[in-house]
């Protein structure tokens, strides 16, 4: 059994450490092409990852976590903020549940 | 000849004159009036914080952590996906080197926002003030931070991170007490906001980049594949993701390297 207080403080240290460590130490512009492009692409492939298919077992009813999903994906590709899609998504989830579950 | 080089020694002046003058006044000013400019810009982030941190409370909930635990953890982390990572691995009992390598992948981003603020930094600016700034950088602060004009001001920084911090570390606690007391139909409503916070960051860009567009369907069919493929389901969601995101981050960048011109 871990201890939770010490996950907490490695996550801590670790997110304030990957901040400040550019900010500090870096005076430069970084030239290397694929860190660059790999650095561009990692957010992107991280938050996709870790979107699908986890949001299916997030609802009670899977068919809801794929409801939000799709009108998440349309409303964000039509340019709804990021608080609209999120409330938007909710809404998707607890309308679809009347009928589902 | 003469004429002409004194107007332009005229304009020149005048031209350095209205820059220290915007320097002077913007340096008088900045202190306490970027501070309250970054306190109200802070405040329709911190609204929206309160929603997805809320969602993000569940989540340290199912994982066993307490209303307290989850406080810290959103107070000292200040991130959605890396404390999503983190949670899920605490959840799994996961070691704490792989929980560290979670945090870190799922936080990558930072570090690239991170790099870019390095760049617009008043030179000679102290080094606390470049901790303090460091500290709660995320999609939204970074966002308004860097959207305003010539070297970032750490004070407005301050400013909207004192309006947001606290909304994100109070939704996540919040998130974890009610949780518990909300009919099970809310729960299940209220934690997909998270993914769709998720969604609004990495869909937008496709319109412009098709590379990333393509990309993103491609990893959530190879996560699909990932979660159902024997060997590879059996890892853990963190290992699984850090993974994924080595190889398809890599490969896009070898594939698909970016020209330094259409970078932001």
């Amino acid at each position: 059994m871990h201890n939770p207080y010490f996950y907490i403080l490695i996550m801590a240290g670790v997110s304030f450490a990957i901040r400040a460590l550019p900010l500090t130490l870096i005076r430069r512009q970084i030239r290397n092409r694929f860190i660059r492009s790999f650095l561009y692409y990692v957010p992107y492939v991280t938050l996709a990852v870790m979107t699908f298919p986890a949001i299916l077992h997030a609802t009670q009813s899977p068919a809801a976590g794929l409801l939000a999903l799709c009108a998440g994906v349309i409303a964000a590709w039509l340019g709804a903020d990021l608080f609209r899609v999120a409330v938007l998504c909710c809404g998707i989830v607890l309308a679809a549940e009347f009928f589902l579950v | 000849m003469d004429e002409k080089r004194a107007e332009f020694t005229d304009t020149m002046s005048l031209k350095c004159d209205n820059a220290a003058d915007a320097w002077e006044s913007g340096a008088a000013e900045t202190d306490r009036q970027a501070f309250g400019k970054g306190m109200r810009d802070g405040i329709p982030i911190g609204l929206g914080y309160l929603a997805v941190s809320f969602s993000l409370g569940i989540v340290a909930r199912n994982v066993g952590l307490t209303p307290f635990q989850a406080f810290l953890a959103s107070l000292l982390c200040n991130a959605s996906a890396g404390e999503y990572a983190g949670f899920t691995s605490i959840g799994a009992q996961a070691a704490y080197l792989e929980i560290a390598v979670v945090t870190l992948i799922a936080n990558a981003r930072y570090l690239l926002m991170s790099c870019a603020m390095s760049q617009r930094m008043r030179p000679g600016i102290s080094i606390w003030h470049r901790l303090f700034m460091a500290f709660d950088i995320t999609d939204e602060l970074f966002g308004i931070a860097i959207a305003r004009h010539g070297f970032l001001n750490p004070f407005y920084t301050y400013g909207a991170i004192l309006t947001a911090a606290p909304c994100w570390a109070f939704g996540t606690a919040l998130g974890t007490l009610a949780g518990s007391l909300l009919p099970a139909r809310l729960v299940s409503a209220f934690s997909v906001a998270l993914y769709g916070m998720f969604l609004a960051i990495i869909i937008p860009p496709g319109r412009k980049d098709k590379v990333v567009a393509v990309l993103v369907a491609l990893c959530f069919a190879a996560s699909f594949a990932a979660s159902k493929l024997p060997v590879i389901s059996g890892l853990s969601e963190g290992t699984r993701t850090i993974l994924l995101t080595v190889l398809l981050a890599g490969g896009a960048a070898a594939l698909f390297p970016r020209n330094p011109e259409e970078e932001t």
